[in-house]
């Protein structure tokens, strides 16, 4: 018995897009919270999502991550189900998702970036140790290892998620509104960790409801109203920007 | 002094009874900080209710009545898990509705089937009647939920703080709950013996409590509080036996004062250095 549910690998598909979501349609409770939604990160972008609250950028974040559940192959993580190879998408929860009185240090909660790696038997080595440290002196979180959550501040409780993130050496990032609680400073650092990420090859999609001051830094804007998807938002975005590839296809 | 702690000793009783006592406590204020840390305490509470009616009935059909609290322990366990995973009513609902039900059930049947000195010993425990295959069951319970607590404590301690992550990585937030619930029960079903249904969730929660009130780290805090509940059961064995009184309240009695003494600690060295003064740091 263990308490992980499936296998986490799967050998990879080349070529395939980084994220591919065909026609999902996610409903809670008889609310309809995503409809008819398609869309396709080639490797390697940089896409917002954006929206107000309630629009489904949440939900949409989850089902790719299989939180929600979603019909059969409505989404493909890298040619594959998301189940078939959890290690390689990491998820930034809101901060609202995680119990911050709850007894453990920054260090611990890092660490459980590389759980999907270890599996429940193997213990922390070297390596995973060493990505940790690297992890939190990315988010300038060095020297808080040994801080317990709790004693952290909104901005710091920010970038130890992110730390987690990074520590998880994913190759798909979704984050959901990493900026907030961030200052001006904190910000830009932030924007930077994300820009090398994607220099080293990595794809991420980051919802967020406020968007003015950094649309240009995104390959893509993805915008969701009401569970769809803006063709306008689309637009705009292929016609300013001129990404390496296609960056979103319908 | 030493003769004072010694004296009852020479009774096997005691000697049994001592044992089962430091088991009890460990068992109990161990799976307890989970308890506590993740608001599980009304669960606690249920799961020692609704076992009352197995005891029962094993008393009846002349089984071990641990053999009786433990299946039913179990059964409550997953009726609970079940429970809490519907939507229609809210958890606590449903849980208080069934539970004071399996109670009510287990004093009737109690009411017709033993006397009345039975009724209060599953009440209100009696751990100077621990017999020696009781030990034995009260042991191994114990030494399986710290294996557990120690193989599962990763997944435990993920699911508590954050299931989304869990989740998010394949783990299954709702078996680990069950596991949890399972444990839990396993721990009641040992404290009974010692405080007895309607007391046992004091033993789950208060070491517990007492304990997150001085660490904010969790295995100090499980430590910590193991050894305020075999204080109190130690404790409350003593008074059992020089004074005369049931040891099941007095054991429930010392871990409330321990409790006291930790607020009053944890109040003044508050008082001395802000706790949360990292959260007035600015962002950077």
């Amino acid at each position: 018995m263990t308490p992980y549910g499936e296998r986490r690998w799967a050998a990879l598909t080349t070529g395939a897009p980084a994220l591919d979501v065909r026609e999902l349609t996610v409903a809670y409770g008889g609310r309809v919270a995503l409809r008819d939604v398609s869309f396709r990160l080639p490797a390697g972008a940089q896409v917002a999502l954006i929206g107000h609250n309630g629009a489904g950028k949440s939900t949409l974040l989850k089902a790719i991550i299989g939180l929600v559940e979603t019909p059969g192959d409505a989404i493909q993580v890298y040619g594959q189900p998301v189940r078939a190879h959890r290690s390689r998408v990491a998820y930034l929860p809101q901060r609202s998702a995680i119990d911050w009185r709850f007894p453990v240090d920054v260090g611990t909660l890092v660490m459980a970036g590389r759980y999907v790696h270890m599996g429940w038997r193997k213990r922390p080595d070297a390596s995973d140790r060493k990505l940790v440290r690297d992890a939190l002196a990315c988010c300038g979180m060095t020297g808080l290892a040994d801080e317990q959550i709790g004693r952290l501040s909104g901005g710091q409780q920010q970038r130890a998620l992110l730390a987690r993130a990074l520590a998880q050496q994913a190759d798909l990032l979704l984050l959901d509104e990493p900026y907030s609680a961030l200052d001006a400073a904190s910000r830009a650092a932030l924007e930077e960790v994300l820009d090398d990420q994607q220099r080293a090859g990595r794809t991420l999609l980051l919802a967020t409801h406020d968007l003015e001051a950094t649309r240009d830094r995104f390959d893509a804007v993805l915008e969701l109203h009401e569970g769809r998807l803006t063709s306008s938002s689309q637009r705009t975005v292929l016609a300013t920007q001129q990404p390496v590839a296609p960056a979103v296809a319908l | 002094m030493i003769e004072w702690l010694v004296a009852p000793l020479r009774y096997g009783f005691m000697q049994t009874a001592l044992i089962a006592a430091v088991l009890i406590g460990i068992s109990c204020a161990s799976i307890g900080v989970y308890v506590v840390l993740r608001r599980m305490a009304f669960s606690g509470e249920a799961l020692a209710h609704s076992v009352l009616p197995g005891i029962v009935v094993a008393y009846v059909s002349g089984v071990s009545l641990s053999l009786g609290a433990l299946v039913a322990g179990v059964v409550a366990a997953l009726g609970i898990g079940a429970l809490s995973t519907r939507e229609r009513l809210r958890e606590d609902t449903a849980i208080g509705v069934v539970f004071t039900a399996m109670f009510a059930l287990g004093v009737l049947l109690a009411s017709r089937a033993g006397s009345y000195r039975d009724l209060s010993h599953m009440l209100f425990g009696n751990l100077l009647g621990v017999s020696l295959a009781n030990l034995w069951l009260i042991a191994g319970v114990t030494a399986l939920l710290l294996l557990a607590l120690v193989l599962f404590h990763r997944e435990l301690e993920l699911t508590s703080y954050d299931p989304t992550h869990a989740a998010a990585i394949g783990l299954r937030p709702g078996r680990l709950r069950y596991l949890l619930l399972l444990l839990l029960a396993l721990a009641v079903v040992t404290g009974i013996q010692a405080v007895g249904v309607v007391l046992v969730s004091a033993l789950l929660v208060t070491p517990a409590a007492a304990a997150s009130l001085l660490t904010d780290r969790l295995p100090a805090m499980m430590n910590l509080a193991c050894a305020f509940a075999v204080i109190a059961a130690v404790t409350g064995l003593y008074a059992s036996y020089y004074a005369n009184v049931v040891a099941g309240p007095a054991v429930v009695l010392t871990c409330t004062m321990l409790f006291g003494v930790a607020a009053t600690v944890a109040g003044a060295s508050r008082r001395n250095r802000p706790r949360n003064a990292g959260n007035a740091d600015p962002v950077r």
